[in-house]
């Protein structure tokens, strides 16, 4: 048997010593030992089971606030004796919650089958010997498993035995940190017993690479996995309209409560007058209730009357309309990737309408902007250029250019295994580059680097010393032997020089050593590395002794790859008045020449630089030269710069001075942790405001929790501006999970990403589509969803409010409780949901076309106080209007042709019919796009009504106490009267707003010619000219400041 | 709901889907790639129309143009409609009624009367309807309106044995139940109006009231029925029950007439449909048209005869008689009318001011944009 005692510190929640029995063996008798209870590998992302999931979800939605209101409103009603039944708030409430739950359930359900599909995985486990095939959820710690190539690490395992020959194998760990590199992992020996370390843990999540199959004991499974720790439970995001929802609901409950209150004393001030009528006796309950009980329960009374101002459908609405409307989203065929044949992933569907919102993109570079697939694009020898396609014909090469790509073949990390596997990709770019010349890296055995050259010779170099790359040398190099040549030393040196014409550029130069320098360099370097103090430094010195007087041979250029359409992406994006940060875990000249290459920074964009590099200049402490650096980069970009007014786009802003900002992690944690408290506070508002006023921000060599940081910050920075966080790999989780929306990308790089999404869409390029049309159509829905539906509901019940000053103040209902209830279920809530579904004030093509529009809807527009005011006064003018006009009309309650009189339920009949119309076709002036399900749901609405009124007062209800509607909507349509005051009542209600309908500015020409180019059915119309898929523009090292 | 009804529809509208998706997915499995259908990628055709000054501004002149000839017509309609009201309750010392109404007493057995002299300036040609009016009476009070039991008056005799509570304090007197039961038909209105026409040479002629066509027919023939559907003997089928407390007559004694007794009683079931406001009328009795020759009530003096049973001074109301003529937009009322013609010249003095507006200040909204 075989004991580990693990030791990670740091991690939270981990035990920080466990003890494993390997195998299961059982433990000596002489050790008192009590095995401890681990849990098992079962992965639960689910929140209900079938048994819970009734009380749990049930408890879960009366925490909102809400719907416990509704619940409180519902037991008023069973308990007090209330002018409305039950059932009129009941049965909404009940529907509210079945809906959701039911949404829940279907969610729920979906984790389910995620866990199951991860639960059930098959995997190898070692048991006496035997391999059995078991259930991934099955695992237990101390289980041997056997993991073969490719597969992925059920839970995190000690490395006991590899089937590689050194005892090493590699992983890749993509899924959790986006690092697409192999990394070296070693088996674990009897020598290590007490010092497991890192190098010996196989994460969870890890795929095995370029390693046949290995043994491993699991040591942390299920719940306790790194993976499952490090999974933040998604905290609930709530979108910017809800919290409008929730101010005008706080303005709702108000003016509810105030209606309910002046009832109240006015009742009270109104029986003072009229004594108890012999007509209306009290009935003794009444007599013999308290005086202030009654107070009390007729406020009560009051509110629940009164409480269908606060909508109960609303949330209903506004979640299917989310649910359904999100739909959409998975089903555009644009977002379809026919390389990994699939489309987007609406995880979260709450968010809909935040996407019309966003003001920050943060974007991640690798995988993201890029597609992380490096080429090597050409090279330059000898101050001759060499594209790709001309220089593999050339048949002769001379002695430089034979020289150069030997050079490309010798200095890497490259290994070969079945392909090429090394730290950076670009290496790979390179050594692959060669080969297109004819110079075929062949592998490096035992020290020994082979060569096969132009003329199918092996050349085989000995490896001394690497020299490892490091940012602020900025190069690294090798150091060989050639075995032909077995005096000649050379040291072969890569430098990043800049970056030009988007590409990554890296110089190559090389020096010959005589046996002394070699043994110097040698001895040197041994010595460094052994040093117990200093050893940076020393290693440092030592390098940049080695690496003087080396001799320039060329040049290369190597290209990532921009994802499709990513310049034309970031440009309409910023068009959109959107600000893009790019932040990448990546080196600052990678991520530059990127930011080149995708038009972030342009030609003329000077760029503020506050890296280590600037910091260092100047030869002052970085604190100072922080502080001094902030201040110019603050007095440059925010203090100079003209003022914009408002209204001016920024692109105006752009054509006379446009900044661009790079940050480096480093000094991003300097800046965020000062030593001094308010300084810290003042960098970063210094900070804020200068990455605020550029154009672009980038802000390189991020660690995952620093993406996150600088999302927060911005995000809770003035004005709380919306942030979208878009990456593909694990490290961009935290971003992901902390910015308002986060967009995952469907990338090479696992699925951590995408799980943790709100969106996730295949590549970059759909995101304009994503924020542009569907994000700009979402909000417009809603907004005008919320808007409409607090004003209908307004409408709706303030005659009821006006009558009770004609009743006595005696809680009597205007509507019949039908009416009360089919109101917002029946009658008025599908012409919105259709409405909230389909609209397209402006069809898809032009908000593609024109992403100016974007702007139009940012910062909530159409939520801003000001309309909830337009929108309020428009209910409170319509509910005068219905209640008055009606008013008027029965002062002689005449109204037949024979002489009869009509009664109160034929008041409420026609006020309620008044407003069932004017509170439609008000929706329907609004509607801008009719599709036949438009008009469906708008007529069959009022049809709808009218048929439901005929049907329910055509029957004597056995089950009704009360027979109120008998005939009383036959008897109104059997008036003249009746039909003209309708009609009158509609017409004078919708009069203001045709009349503002035309008043209202023209939106400019240019929203005139988009609506005629909308109108014109013409969706393939030429595109604007955009700019081609890479834009090379010559930018200079110049710009940059310092 | 909704979404069903759409995903149901998505057959009909596919454009070019079942090619396009078949072509990426292959024979294998079904691809993910999403269906081409004019629903699911937001493209159904639509109508899309766009208010503009071009296609609003006719709309105002049409509503003006129709308004006001309508409003007129209202207008003149109700102004030709004869109405007389004479309020008896007998408030002031001058009033017939006054002493009636003084000395009212729910336990009086002689019933007090008192005649009410007026005049007519107009004859009144047709149909003549007599309406009986209450001021500051809360018939739409929320404990009043409820306080009856639809189910006992719709015939059935186990409500009619046991009263619902909505009816207490009215529901029963002396461990009997009321029929009908509740506050309403306790407080029905029991004066009994006559009218005396006095001819120029003094001779009083009565003037023949019908007392039936005065409720709504469905109210009538189906919501109020006699309890013991094809007993006609109501003496028997009310037996058991008792008058509601402040009724001098029994339910079944309301009327002679075995179609207007009982719960079908037209002036019970007149009462019992509540009133939206506190000043309301009521259609108490009709005076039919006799002749083509003389008109129903002919210009002269009248003399309204009242047996006064019912108090109001209590609660400071008001009772009235009405004489009315009926049109077919109903009872006098000049609101309509003024509305109409009100509305009628805003609209048309607005669509003036936007044409105005529309010429001088902008050629930008030269048509009407609509467009499929």
């Amino acid at each position: 048997w075989l004991r580990h005692f693990c030791n990670f510190g740091g991690d939270e929640g981990r035990v920080h010593s466990r003890t494993i029995y390997v195998g299961h063996k059982s433990c000596p008798p002489n050790e008192a030992y009590i095995p401890p209870k681990f849990c098992d590998n079962r992965i639960v992302s689910s929140k209900y089971t079938v048994w819970n999931f009734l009380p749990k979800n049930l408890f879960e939605q009366f925490r909102r606030i809400a719907n416990f209101y509704f619940l409180i409103i519902f037991l008023v009603q069973v308990i007090v004796d209330t002018p409305t039944s039950p059932v009129t708030s009941g049965l909404p409430l009940f529907f509210v919650i079945t809906v959701t739950a039911i949404k829940q359930g279907y969610e729920d359900w979906l984790r389910h089958k995620a866990d199951r599909e991860v639960n059930e995985y098959r995997v190898s486990v070692l048991e006496d010997g035997r391999r059995i095939r078991k259930m991934s959820a099955k695992i237990k710690v101390g289980d041997i498993l056997e993991v073969e190539e490719d597969e992925t690490f059920p839970c995190d395992l000690i490395l006991l035995q590899s089937s590689r020959d050194d005892g090493t194998c590699f992983v890749t760990t993509a899924s959790l940190d986006g690092e697409s590199n192999h990394k070296v992992r070693c088996t674990a020996t009897h020598l290590q017993l007490l010092s497991l370390g890192p190098e010996n843990l196989l994460l969870k999540g890890a795929n095995l690479k370029n390693t046949q199959k290995i043994c491993g004991v699991a040591v942390y499974t299920g719940m306790e996995t790194k993976m499952a720790l490090n999974y933040q439970g998604k905290s609930q995001k709530r979108s910017a309209v809800e919290k409008s929802i929730n101010a005008f609901l706080l303005v709702y409950l108000f003016i509810l409560v105030s209606k309910a209150l002046v009832c109240t004393t006015l009742k009270y001030v109104w029986q003072s007058k009229h004594d108890e009528t012999w007509y209306n006796e009290k009935t003794q309950k009444e007599k013999e209730t308290n005086q202030y009980l009654k107070m009390f329960t007729d406020f009560l009374s009051f509110m629940v009357l009164f409480n269908f101002i606060i909508p109960v459908s609303m949330y209903v609405t506004v979640e299917m309309q989310k649910f359904l409307g999100s739909f959409f989203i998975t089903w555009d065929k644009d977002f379809f990737d026919p390389e990994i044949q699939e489309g987007a992933l609406v995880n979260t569907s709450d968010l809909n309408e935040e996407l019309g919102q966003v003001e920050y993109i943060f974007t991640d570079k690798t995988g993201t902007l890029t597609q992380n697939n490096m080429e090597f694009i050409e090279c330059c020898i000898d101050g001759f250029q060499y594209k790709h396609g001309d220089g593999s014909s050339e048949t002769y090469f001379d002695k430089k250019e034979e020289l150069f790509l030997r050079a490309l073949c010798l200095c890497h990390t490259v290994q070969k295994e079945m392909g090429f596997i090394a730290s950076s990709p670009d290496e790979i770019a390179l050594v692959k580059g060669a080969m297109r010349y004819g110079f075929t890296f062949l592998g490096l055995e035992s020290k020994n680097m082979k060569i096969l050259n132009r003329n199918k010779d092996v050349e085989t170099y000995e490896l001394l010393h690497v020299l490892n790359f490091d940012p602020v040398r900025r190069r690294m190099s090798v150091m060989v032997r050639s075995k032909t040549d077995r005096r000649r030393f050379s040291v072969v040196t890569f430098f990043s020089l800049s970056v030009q014409e988007g590409y990554r550029t890296l110089c190559v130069a090389y020096k010959h050593l005589s046996a002394q320098e070699y043994a110097r360099a040698d001895a040197d370097l041994r010595e460094a590395r052994l040093a117990l103090q200093d050893r940076e430094e020393k290693l440092m010195a030592v390098y940049n002794r080695v690496e003087t007087d080396m001799i320039l041979i060329g040049a290369t250029a190597v290209e990532d790859q921009l994802q499709d359409e990513a310049a034309q992406t970031m440009e309409a994006l910023q068009g959109a008045g959107m600000k893009v940060w790019v932040l990448t875990g990546d080196k600052m000249e990678t991520a530059k020449s990127t930011c080149y290459a995708c038009g972030l920074f342009k030609k003329n964009t000077e760029l503020l630089e506050l890296t280590l590099r600037t910091l260092e200049d100047g030869g002052r402490s970085r604190e100072e030269r922080l502080h001094d650096l902030l201040l110019e980069y603050h007095k440059k970009a925010v203090q100079d710069a003209p003022p914009v007014k408002l209204g001016i786009t920024r692109l105006k802003l752009a054509s006379g001075h446009d900044y661009g900002f790079i940050i480096d992690g480093a000094s991003l944690s300097m800046v965020l942790s000062s030593s001094s408290e308010p300084n810290s506070r003042r960098y970063k508002n210094l900070f804020l405001q200068i990455c605020q006023n550029c154009t672009s921000v980038l802000c390189c060599r991020m660690a995952p929790l620093q993406k996150a940081q600088i999302v927060k910050l911005v995000k809770n920075s003035k004005g709380n501006p919306i942030t979208l966080s878009i990456g593909d790999g694990a490290n961009d989780v935290s971003m992901i999970l902390e910015a308002h929306v986060g967009i995952g990308i469907k990338g090479k790089e696992g699925r951590q990403a995408v799980k943790n999404s709100d969106y996730a869409i295949p590549k970059l390029k759909h995101l304009k589509k994503l924020l542009l049309a569907h994000g700009h159509l979402y909000y417009v829905r809603i907004a005008h969803l919320v808007q409409y539906f607090f004003y209908k509901n307004l409408c709706f019940i303030l005659p009821q409010f006006l009558y009770q000053f004609f009743c006595g103040y005696s809680q009597q209902p205007l509507y019949d409780a039908a009416y009360l209830t089919m109101y917002n279920i029946c009658f008025t809530s599908m012409p919105i949901l259709a409405y909230s579904l389909l609209e397209q004030h402006i069809c898809i093509e032009v908000l593609l076309e024109h992403s100016t529009l974007y702007r139009d809807i940012a910062k909530n527009a159409m939520l801003r106080w000001k309309l909830f005011l337009y929108w309020t006064a428009l209910g409170i003018f319509h509910g005068l209007v219905f209640f008055f006009g009606v008013r008027f009309l029965f002062s002689n309650p005449a109204l037949q042709d024979n002489g009869q009189v009509f009664g109160n339920w034929s008041y409420g009949t026609i006020v309620f019919t008044v407003l069932v119309f004017t509170v439609t076709l008000k929706l329907a002036l609004d509607t801008r796009h009719w599709t036949w399900i438009n008009h469906f749901v708008i007529w069959g609405s009022l049809a709808f009504y009218v048929f439901f009124s005929f049907f329910w007062g055509g029957i004597i209800w056995p089950f009704l106490k009360h027979q109120r509607l008998y005939f009383v909507f036959a008897n109104m349509l059997s008036s003249v009267s009746a039909w003209l005051v309708i009609i009158l009542l509609i017409i004078l209600s919708l009069l203001p707003e045709i009349l503002l309908v035309v008043l209202r500015k023209p939106r400019g020409p240019h929203a005139r010619q988009v609506t005629l180019n909308c109108t014109a059915g013409d969706p393939q119309s030429p595109q604007s000219p955009a700019r081609p898929l890479l834009t090379r523009t010559f930018s200079d090292e110049s710009n940059t400041v310092i | 709901m909704m979404a069903s009804s759409y995903k149901d529809e998505d057959g009909h509208i596919t454009v070019s889907g079942s090619g396009a998706a078949a072509g990426a997915g292959g024979g294998s499995l079904r691809s993910k790639k999403p269906e081409n259908t004019a629903f699911k990628q937001q493209r159904l055709p639509a109508w899309q129309p766009i208010l503009t000054a071009g296609t609003v501004l006719p709309a105002f002149f049409i509503i003006g143009l129709m308004f006001i000839p309508i409003g007129i017509g209202l207008y003149v309609t109700s102004n030709n409609i004869k109405e007389f009201e004479v309020d008896y309750t007998g408030v002031e010392m001058s009033s017939p009624c006054f002493t009636c109404s003084q000395n009212f007493s729910w336990n009086s057995t002689k019933p007090c009367t008192c005649s009410v002299p007026f005049h007519l300036d107009q004859p009144y040609e047709s149909n003549v309807f007599m309406y009986y009016g209450l001021s500051n009476f809360y018939q739409n009070h929320r404990r009043y309106v409820k306080s009856r039991d639809d189910s006992q008056l719709n015939g059935n005799e186990e409500s009619l044995r046991k009263p619902s509570k909505e009816c207490e304090p009215y529901a029963k007197h002396n461990n009997k139940p009321i029929a009908p039961c509740g506050a309403i038909a306790n407080s029905m209105f029991n004066d009994s109006l006559e009218l005396i026409y006095i001819d120029p040479n003094g001779t009083k002629v009565q003037i023949p009231l019908t007392a039936t066509g005065i409720a709504w027919w469905t109210d009538k023939h189906v919501k109020f029925r006699n309890p013991g559907a094809e007993n006609t003997n109501l003496t028997v089928v009310f037996q058991g029950t008792t008058r509601p407390v402040n009724w001098r007559r029994p339910v079944f004694q309301l009327d002679s007439d075995p179609d207007n007794n009982g719960f079908i009683n037209e002036d019970f079931i007149v009462w019992m449909r509540t009133a939206a406001l506190p000043t309301f009328r009521k259609l108490y009795r009709i005076i039919q048209r006799r002749s083509n020759v003389h008109p129903t009530l002919p210009r002269g003096n009248y003399s309204l005869e009242v047996v006064y049973n019912y108090p109001v001074r209590s609660f400071e109301g008001r009772k009235r008689m009405i004489l009315s003529t009926i049109s077919w937009m109903g009872g006098k009322n000049p609101f309509l009318g003024i509305a109409y013609v009100s509305v009628g010249s805003v609209c048309f003095l607005l669509g003036v001011l936007l044409l105005i507006i529309h010429h001088k200040y902008g050629n930008r909204n030269n048509a009407a944009e609509i467009s499929h």
